[in-house]
């Protein structure tokens, strides 16, 4: 554990070099870390991805299986998306309830998915209010290091991507899976999160662990391949300017298309 | 199956009757509970909202308690009979997270620091639900603070703007949230000119994000006078003491 005393050292170090503009870690303001993706790493899941986001790591299963669709979604399929961080990710971290902070980063990612209608949910219905296909998203934090929103939600999309969907077959009124059958899941558009801090009067995007310690506050945009912006989620305990949300939103389309390049690879 | 209400008329009246860039009926009446430290009761179209502060008070539990500053907890909770089908009175995933940005949207506002080794609960409950009950329920907690006495930057003033019907809308209702096509709340520090709370569900081009967010600021100003009358009513005005 580390004192206080470097926690204020760092982030005054953290501030006199973003007035030059540099961070820490050599980045420029709008870079981000190296991102690394991997699919396919769970054979056992319909979809699953391991990517690495500097040294945050999530990996991300995929399972799909029919079930009832929501009272008033009847003419819907089921999409879940949750994440978790495991206590292996983080030594902060105890298993337990989750807290609130990580309920709303699987809030947030699935808000982002949902929002852009990356998945055409009116695929998934086998039999309309009685019975669909569900999605399960679930993404497990296994090494924390600044930027856990990004991070699931990258693994997240790409673990849609490279998912099958199975064929399921109405008797009698019940799903049954053929075997053998399997097709691509029906995706729309491809969502970036992009998530930056304010750190001072500066916004930089994709906050290391050290620079999320001293941050002022924090924002999450995603946005659909169109360039629409379609979730937002600010956070952290101070605000932001006008501009600065503007700029942020320009910033979100900017550093996402280059993302988006990269999922574009999975398909 | 589900029957689309027609949410916005040709010459541009919401199914509420409202225009596109008007308000539902708000009131604000400060000063509603004897045991609270300040409390607010807001009605905001038909959200119908009981806000309670307590402190800065003695931190439990007690590791909660910090050296060098005072802590905010909020708690955001629907009563189960607040909307049309009973709600599990459970706190649900979503208003744990409701609760989590209302802290973070009213913490810009309070000077902590002045109270180290302190708590400062907010504690919201809503009554009735039509939309919008995060911004009505800041809006609440915000002249609940300033009714308990409790040193502030500015207020905080919040209201949401949306996309219905093509339209960039103030203050979506119930069933524009449901069936629109984007909800975006925000509240502000009006003197200050922060944005201190700020989410987005829904599909906007850059163009209609920046007129959202100005249609938001907007309707948070227009709050704001109307928690400034209410604060006046009670502490300036109340011959009836």
């Amino acid at each position: 554990m580390e004192s206080a005393i470097l926690d204020q050292l760092r982030s005054d170090k953290i501030l006199e070099l973003l007035k030059q503009g540099k961070r820490l870690d050599g980045r420029s303001l709008d870079e981000q870390r190296p991102l690394t993706i991997e699919t396919g790493v769970i054979p056992k899941a319909n979809g699953s991805a391991r990517i690495k986001l500097g040294n945050t790591e999530v990996i991300t299963g995929v399972k799909v299986q029919p079930d009832k669709p929501f009272p008033d979604l009847g003419d819907k399929g089921i999409l879940i998306c949750t994440a978790e961080i495991l206590p292996l990710a983080d030594p902060y971290v105890e298993p337990g309830p989750p807290t609130e902070g990580v309920i709303e980063l699987a809030r947030v990612v699935d808000r982002g998915i949902r929002e852009t209608e990356m998945i055409d949910l009116h695929q998934l219905v086998l039999i309309e209010d009685k019975s669909v296909v569900g999605i399960f998203i679930d993404s497990s934090v296994i090494d924390s290091a600044g930027n856990l929103f990004d991070a699931c939600s990258y693994a997240s999309v790409a673990a849609v991507l490279s998912s099958t969907i199975p064929k399921y077959e109405i008797k009698d009124e019940a799903p049954v899976l053929v075997e053998g059958i399997t097709s691509k899941p029906p995706v729309k558009t491809l969502p970036v999160s992009v998530t930056m801090a304010r750190i001072g009067d500066y916004i930089i995007v994709d906050p290391s662990k050290e620079e999320e310690i001293c941050m002022d506050a924090r924002i999450t945009i995603t946005t659909n391949s169109a360039g629409n912006i379609c979730a937002l989620q600010k956070g952290g305990s101070d605000g932001f300017s006008v501009e600065q949300l503007i700029k942020c939103s320009e910033m979100a389309l900017s550093v996402g298309t280059k993302i988006r390049k990269k999922f574009e690879q999975l398909m | 199956m589900k029957i689309m209400t027609q949410l916005m008329t040709e010459d541009g009246i919401r199914c509420d009757g409202r225009r596109v860039d008007q308000l539902r009926n708000i009131s604000i009446k400060v000063g509603v509970l004897k045991n609270a430290d300040g409390s607010a009761y807001i009605e905001f179209g038909k959200n119908k909202i009981l806000a309670g502060v307590f402190g800065p008070r003695d931190v439990h539990p007690k590791h909660m308690a910090n050296q060098d500053t005072g802590i905010l907890r909020c708690r955001y909770h629907m009563s189960p009979f607040s909307v049309t089908e009973r709600k599990n009175p459970a706190p649900s995933r979503r208003e744990i997270e409701i609760s989590k940005v209302l802290k973070e949207a009213l913490q810009p506002a309070l000077i902590l620091k002045d109270f180290p080794r302190t708590v400062i609960d907010v504690f919201v409950e809503v009554l009735q639900a039509d939309g919008g009950s995060r911004c009505a329920a800041l809006d609440a907690a915000a002249v609940a603070l300033a009714d308990a006495g409790i040193p502030m930057r500015d207020l905080v003033s919040a209201c949401a703007a949306g996309k219905v019907a093509d339209r960039i809308v103030l203050d979506v209702n119930n069933e524009e949230d449901q069936e629109g096509q984007a909800d975006m709340p925000v509240a502000i520090m009006p003197n200050v000119g922060k944005v201190t709370l700020m989410q987005l569900d829904g599909i906007l081009t850059t163009e209609e994000y920046k007129t959202c967010l100005q249609t938001a600021i907007g309707g948070c100003r227009t709050v704001y006078e109307i928690q400034r009358k209410a604060l006046v009513e009670k502490y300036f005005e109340s011959g009836d003491k």
